[in-house]
């Protein structure tokens, strides 16, 4: 995956311990994370639980994708958590039959188009998040904290606020295979990991190598000059949330696989972990820095530091306290990178 | 002319690592007189004017005030000592209001917090010393430009300033804001304040001047009274050699490239900018447009590439009527815009100077769905070479290059896409003599090579360089057309500029 440096070093290339430690910090940090469970526990550097671990991740990991390129645009987007929920619910529904009174008949979709369906609701909501940002001009955190409410509300609505329990489908009804996302494994890889890393790398290259992934940066970094070097700002800007919002639905389709069940009240403030690991992977909230690598990074600090605490025993009101304090230590540690960047010019 | 020195810097040197900014330089400011500061960019200036002011210490050297040697903890302890700087950018609060603003950090407390009346009381005192007539309440975002200068002075003036340091003071201000400016400052040396001055406008600072200094690459190249010197002289010791922004190539001028007609643009109340403008612009031939600001140059020409909507008229680019056509289509067309703000509209500041380069031409390196770095490599040397960056390479940031620099990477960028007609807004503005001839050279040579040139000036004598034609432009409308041999009287007048002399 080749993802864009956008802060190349600007004196030479001497070594330099500092800046080493600075640039690459959240490489260490989930090297020491996983050295010290490692150490304190003899079950946490096996394969299977770094697997468990890997598959887990993978939920916040599609969501902070989606984030980071929110946030490269200068963005946020507070809606994922809901949209995740809505998407459970859509799919959930969807898996119990499609009800057209008109004809009179009860529809089963197969499993894939339950799928493509979903991922359409996703960007669905997405797109009406990108259209309130980039053509009305709402503060992308107001109308992504409004959509937040309204979808949840919706998933809310169409379940009565009951769960789907069975989402296993039915020979008979042709529609078997939903858990296939959340229990499968390919060469004992979940199929989620997988489904993580195809879009990692994806999203990699499109920031990387596409035009498009430059003209996102650009805005990023000053819309202004971007619209005027004639980047289709807009659009941009649209597509980054429509992306957000599918990535969305594809984190809730797993979610709701591995649980065979999808809820209404699931996914709750599950945008803020995925803020938290963008920001731990080093990108800035103001926009136009940042990539996939270290959001990657960021998602597993998060997810093998709470696993680990879990794994020792730590109790889970203390582990709120760690990540919390993982979170500021990160955002510390960007001002000090960008902060001496620009104080050099 | 021999008026005691308050404060001087003797043998004062800096250096960052390898680099050095200052050697040695050697710098009197006298009580109640302007000295001036003159020299490109890179020469040291503002190094220096942060030592004086006390932002930044010397690595070698030593400060002197009032015949004392002292060294400055920080700028508020220079400050205290009565000294103040106003920087390029004003550093005031534009939702706050006047007063707010002056007492900003040093707030007069009373029992109850704050006593707003002796806030207000003192606001009224500075702004009558100042003889401007602004109300303390007023919120400064609805302030003019040279109004919100001048509250930035009465704030220096409010801490007793004996030495008061401007840099760059008139770069945004109208030929009337700084006759007001000026008059503040003579008012200002009357009693006994002294003012260091940095400009770029070369014939602005000589009217105002009573000491200059030049400043080359660190060293302080010439000292002399005002008495002594004229812009010659300036101009010799800054860049060494002989000035010269150029005179009109001669290209063969073909056919019309582009053609503006009747246009109109509105502003947000509706009131046109532009009124009904016509202007044609043809192949290898170079239009100056000259006028003051609010004139509706920028307007004008952000219309013409896509950025503004017009009421009214027709854009028409080599036949092909375009004003329908985003800012992306209009590129590809060959129509370039380079924007007068260059840090605000020119140059995405967390991007390398390579991927500012390329930015407007991603679609000629891109293969299928991914980018080429090799095309995009050469596209970016390419570039540098053209318009003779000086940096490291295209992966140096953005921020690492000086104004004139920064300035040429937004012009290659726009000479990247290949344009038939190009656009330029101000575009010397806050750059050095030699990044100014350069640029020149570096448009009289696209017109030679039939490339329609557009570009509007505040400077006179920026017309008279290298344009085929001069337009002036007063009000939203073309109030006068001239032929490169104009005088430069009277290209002020139809500007409206000089109707009361």
């Amino acid at each position: 995956m080749s993802a864009t440096t956008t802060t190349a070093p600007a004196k030479g290339r001497q070594f330099h311990l500092g800046r080493l430690l600075l640039e690459g910090r959240a490489f260490f940090a989930l090297i020491a994370i996983i050295a010290v469970f490692s150490f304190l526990s003899p079950n946490y550097f096996t394969l299977s639980n770094l697997l468990i671990m890997s598959s887990q991740v993978a939920i916040f990991g599609i969501l902070s994708i989606g984030m980071l390129l929110v946030i490269l645009n200068g963005g946020i987007d507070l809606s994922v958590g809901s949209i995740l929920a809505l998407s459970g619910v859509v799919a959930g529904a969807m898996m119990q039959g499609v009800e057209l009174d008109a004809l009179g008949v009860i529809l089963y979709p197969p499993v894939w188009a339950v799928v493509v369906l979903t991922l359409c609701v996703g960007a669905a909501v997405g797109a009406v998040n990108g259209v309130l940002v980039a053509i009305f001009k709402v503060p992308p955190f107001v109308a992504t904290l409004g959509v937040m409410y309204v979808a949840r509300g919706i998933a809310l609505l169409m379940t009565n606020g009951l769960t789907y329990n069975n989402l296993r489908g039915s020979e008979a009804l042709g529609n078997t295979g939903f858990n296939w996302l959340g229990f499968y494994r390919i060469g004992g890889v979940p199929i989620s990991v997988i489904v993580l890393a195809v879009v990692a790398i994806a999203a990699g290259l499109m920031l990387g190598r596409s035009a498009f992934g430059r003209w996102l940066y650009a805005s990023g970094g000053n819309e202004r000059a971007a619209e005027l070097s004639g980047v289709p700002v807009k659009r941009v800007k649209i597509t980054v949330y429509m992306v957000s919002g599918a990535l969305a639905a594809a984190a809730g389709l797993v979610l709701a696989s591995q649980l065979t069940s999808a809820g209404p009240t699931a996914g709750n403030a599950y945008e803020l972990t995925a803020i938290a690991a963008v920001v731990i992977g080093g990108a800035a909230l103001t926009g136009g820095r940042g990539n996939v690598r270290g959001t990657m990074l960021g998602a597993f600090v998060i997810g093998f530091l709470s696993a680990g605490l879990v794994i020792i025993g730590v109790s889970s009101y203390w582990q709120t306290v760690f990540t919390g304090a993982v979170i500021v230590l990160a955002v510390l540690m960007n001002s000090l990178q960008y902060g001496s960047g620009t104080r050099k010019t | 002319m021999s008026a005691e020195v308050v404060l001087a810097a003797r043998n004062v040197a800096k250096s960052y690592g390898q680099v050095h900014a200052l050697k040695g330089v050697n710098f009197d400011i006298h009580r109640g007189q302007v000295t001036t500061l003159f020299g490109e960019n890179g020469a040291g200036k503002s190094t220096l004017m942060k030592i004086l002011s006390g932002v930044i210490q010397p690595t070698a050297g030593q400060i002197v005030l009032d015949g004392q040697p002292v060294a400055f903890a920080n700028a508020n302890d220079a400050r205290d000592r009565g000294i103040s700087i106003i920087h390029q950018e004003l550093s005031l609060a534009p939702n706050l209001s006047v007063r707010d603003n002056i007492f900003m950090g040093r707030e007069i407390m009373g029992t109850l917090g704050v006593d707003y009346a002796e806030e207000d009381r003192q606001t009224r005192a500075l702004m009558e010393e100042l003889e401007e007539q602004i109300d303390p309440s007023t919120l400064v975002e609805n302030l003019r430009l040279g109004q919100q200068q001048i509250v930035e002075i009465a704030r220096a003036l409010s801490v007793d300033s004996r030495i008061l340091i401007m840099d760059e003071p008139t770069s945004a201000l109208s030929a009337s804001e700084v006759e007001v400016l000026f008059k503040v400052i003579r008012d200002l040396t009357a009693r006994g304040v002294s003012i260091v001055y940095i400009s770029h406008h070369l014939e602005e600072a000589l009217t105002i001047t009573d000491h200059a200094v030049v400043l080359r690459d660190g060293v302080m190249t010439a000292y002399a009274p005002r008495a002594d010197i004229d812009l010659e002289w300036i101009v010799r010791n800054m860049v060494g050699e002989n000035y010269d922004l150029g005179s009109p190539p001669d290209s063969t001028i073909g056919a019309v490239a582009l053609s503006i007609r009747d246009l109109s643009v509105p502003d947000a109340t509706g009131q046109d900018l532009v009124r009904g403008l016509n202007l044609d612009v043809r192949a290898g031939e170079i239009v100056c447009i000259y006028g003051l600001m609010g004139a509706g140059r920028t307007e004008l020409l952000e219309t013409v590439a896509g950025r503004l909507r017009a009421t009214g008229g027709q854009i028409v680019l080599e036949g092909h009527e375009i004003s329908h056509l985003s800012i992306g289509d209009r590129i590809a067309r060959g129509l370039a815009l380079v924007p007068e703000d260059r840090q605000r509209d020119g140059l995405v500041q967390t991007m390398s100077v390579g991927q500012n380069l390329s930015l407007a031409s991603i679609a000629r390196f891109t293969r299928g769905l991914f980018t080429s770095t090799r095309a995009e490599r050469e596209l970016v040397d390419d570039s540098i070479r053209r318009v003779t960056v000086k940096t490291s390479g295209g992966a140096a940031p953005i921020g690492s290059l000086s104004g004139g620099n920064q300035q040429k990477v937004v012009i290659g960028k726009m000479l990247a896409t290949r344009p038939r007609a190009i656009l330029l807004d101000e575009p010397s503005r806050g750059i050095d003599i030699g990044a100014k001839a350069e640029v020149f050279r570096l448009l009289a040579e696209g017109a030679k090579n039939g490339l329609a040139v557009v570009y509007s000036t505040s400077e006179v004598s920026e017309c008279l360089s290298i344009a085929h034609r001069i337009i002036v432009m007063h009000k939203g409308r073309i109030t006068a057309e001239f032929d490169s041999t104009v005088s430069k009287d009277r290209i002020m007048a139809a500007s409206g500029e000089s109707v009361a002399a």
